[in-house]
């Protein structure tokens, strides 16, 4: 495969999350340092804080997909009808023809709201509601089939899970299926919801802090978890000619790479190796030096543990003076759809010259060699990296330019 | 896509390795249902080693028994990771405990019981750096995993090692998703043509909708038996292309998706 064909064209991306349905009211929050994170109350759990997306209990699916019917699949239909990504998609499936255009999505929970209430509700035989649907909801493959039908695509169609990491890993998916000639575009993204499993597993792990979540604070001490729901239109570098206003983003995906820290399932390598990797096959898939990065979104999730295992693979990388910041004080850990809402950070980032300094930090932890901003800053921006990493030692990181 | 088949195994109710799978396949032994032993995988430290399940004991014996078949090193190749279902046991286990707001729910489930899991221990007990993809597609994981991984290897120009995997899905989660028996299943994809191949593959995508490829066997008993298997358990899907391997020769054969299909042509090496 040639090399010109590393890159591919974003020509279409939204995403939604407890700061905001799509570019403009994402765009806003980051510019007005406005948080999404309030006190949890979530089925019963009121531990910490959380990121919830408005009006997602409301949205209502067509009924054709009825079946499909659960929070996560609420929450990528409304990114849908966020910002005209789906007309857009619709004006590529008219110019590939519908079997030419993929789906790859990335959750770590899927719809397991829909199996945790099913569960509440089992009877005393043990016999769960007659109503409950698995294949539809909580099954990974759900929300790929959801996105496949609502658009009515015929490409193959994947779910990726992997923790975290999850929907940072479609995009190198969904390049592999356009890489190797099976597709001409993929819609690519993920959705992760708010749900008992993570609110409730990560407590166990004592892992969820009892404030805001504060990455890269000296007194970081954990995560808040947030839902999200991202799209993104990715094509091949010379598919068709597009003109006229953008729907939500678009940008340009530079380069990507994973590795495994093949260490320990819930606790990252302490320093960083398995990160470090990551980002280094990022930086040679994209034929880019480490002096080409103009920003990096960090994974950073306000553990402990995470955020320093990043500190140090980034500053054994990039040094010390690439500007790098967390915008999980902003929406709080989306789990496995951070990779597609941090990509639309990203490329709004560039788009507009700005990098959102983390939110909530007093002081950053002094031991921490990176340059973590703490303020936004305004500069031009023309490279991104976006960092994910995920239970089971799952690492991935994507870089991304202006669009094309 | 063309790729090579340096290695594969299998690990199933009544085929305890490639070896009694080749038999029964190509009609020289009959198939018994026995289930199959899971062994507790060697490669992982003692305290590691007693968490692991059933499924990652499962797809950790054919992941390192298809990289030894293959003759390549487990810390070297590429992972691709496919099931419909993950770990059910734990996922399960944890929805009762939601379903009870007074139960701790366990930690180290918790961190079990993403899809990923299985991958991840393959990885720690390697000692991998590899990349991995974990992907789902419900019943027709096995097709659309295998056109991944071999969409990987062709990119990227690296051998991937494709393992898909699926067991039974335990009560009251059973109720809703009927996943019966044991089926793992390792497949090494080398990009290039390597000796003593066991076949070569082409892999591609077709948009239009087509049915499974019948499994037929010698055997008139096994065959109604395999199929049964082949319905019951997404991973068992891939029998009618071990079929082909074993017989030889050169066999089309399709494998359905929801929408869609994968075409394969094998081709002896």
């Amino acid at each position: 495969m040639s090399a010109t064909m590393t890159a591919l064209r974003m020509t279409a991306g939204t995403g939604i999350s407890a700061i905001g349905r799509g570019v403009g009211q994402t765009l806003a929050a980051l510019r007005n340092r406005r948080t999404g994170l309030e006190p949890c109350d979530f089925a019963g759990i009121t531990h910490g804080y959380a990121g919830p997306v408005a009006g997602v209990q409301a949205h209502a699916v067509p009924p054709a997909l009825a079946a499909y019917d659960c929070r996560n699949n609420r929450l990528i239909d409304m990114a849908l009808r966020t910002d005209g990504v789906a007309e857009a998609i619709m004006a590529a499936r008219a110019h590939y023809g519908a079997g030419r255009i993929g789906v790859v999505m990335g959750t770590s929970t899927s719809g397991v709201l829909a199996s945790e209430d099913a569960f509440c509700a089992m009877d005393a035989q043990g016999r769960l509601p007659a109503n409950f649907d698995y294949e539809h909801t909580q099954d990974l493959f759900s929300l790929a089939r959801y996105v496949r039908a609502a658009l009515e695509l015929g490409g193959p169609a994947l779910c990726v899970s992997m923790a975290c990491a999850s929907s940072s890993r479609a995009f190198m998916d969904a390049a592999y299926l356009i890489r190797a000639g099976i597709c001409d575009a993929v819609v690519v993204g993920g959705a992760d919801s708010l749900c008992r499993m993570t609110l409730r597993g990560f407590a166990a792990l004592e892992l969820v802090s009892a404030r805001r979540c504060r990455p890269c604070d000296a007194l970081r001490d954990g995560i808040s978890i947030g839902e999200a729901a991202g799209i993104v239109l990715l094509e091949r570098p010379d598919g068709r000619a597009i003109s006229g206003p953008s729907a939500g983003f678009r940008a340009t995906l530079l380069g990507y790479g994973a590795s495994s820290d093949g260490h320990h399932m819930s606790t990252p390598h302490p320093q960083g190796a398995g990160a470090a990797l990551a980002m280094q096959r990022a930086l040679d898939s994209a034929r880019l030096p480490v002096d080409a990065i103009d920003y990096i979104n960090l994974h950073g999730t306000g553990t402990r543990a995470n955020d320093a295992m990043e500190d140090r693979a980034v500053s054994t990388r990039f040094g010390t003076h690439v500007p790098c910041s967390s915008t999980k004080g902003w929406t709080g850990h989306t789990l496995g759809a951070c990779g597609v809402l941090e990509a639309m950070i990203c490329a709004l980032a560039i788009e507009h010259g700005f990098m959102p300094g983390c939110l909530g930090v007093d002081e950053v932890d002094p031991t921490f060699r990176a340059n973590v901003l703490t303020t936004n800053m305004a500069r031009p921006v023309r490279h991104v990296m976006s960092n994910a990493f995920g239970f089971g030692g799952a690492n991935c990181s994507l870089i991304f330019g202006k669009a094309a | 896509m063309r790729v090579w088949i340096p290695g594969l195994a299998v690990l199933a109710d009544g085929m305890a390795g490639w070896e009694p799978a080749r038999a029964i396949l190509r009609g020289e032994d009959t198939w018994q249902p026995t289930p199959c032993a899971l062994p507790p995988p060697a490669t992982l430290a003692p305290n590691e080693r007693r968490r692991t399940s059933p499924i990652v004991r499962l797809a950790m014996a054919v992941a390192a028994e298809a990289c030894a078949a293959a003759g390549c090193d487990p810390a070297t190749v590429h992972n691709v990771f496919g099931s419909s279902n993950g770990d059910g046991r734990v996922v399960n286990a944890i929805l009762q405990a939601l379903a009870d707001p007074a139960a701790g729910i366990s930690p180290t489930q918790f961190h079990n019981c993403v899809h990923n899991a299985a991958a991840g221990y393959w990885t720690i007990g390697s000692q991998s750096h590899q990349p991995v993809a974990c992907l789902g597609g419900y019943d027709w994981s096995w097709g659309f995993s295998l056109l991944q991984a071999a969409a990987e290897a062709v990119v990227e120009g690296k051998t991937v090692l494709l393992c898909v995997y699926d067991m039974a899905m335990p009560m009251p989660l059973g109720q809703k998703r009927a996943t019966r028996g044991t089926f793992g299943v390792g497949l090494v994809l080398s990009p290039h043509p390597v000796p003593h191949a066991l076949a070569m593959l082409d892999v591609d995508y077709g948009a239009e909708d087509a049915a499974d490829t019948v499994l037929t066997l010698p055997d008139a008993q096994a065959t109604t038996a395999l199929r049964a298997l082949c319905h019951d358990n997404p991973a068992a899907r891939c029998l009618p292309l071990l079929a082909a391997i074993a017989r030889g020769g050169t066999h089309e054969i399709r494998v359905a998706g929801d929408v869609g299909h994968v075409a394969l042509r094998v081709t002896p090496c």
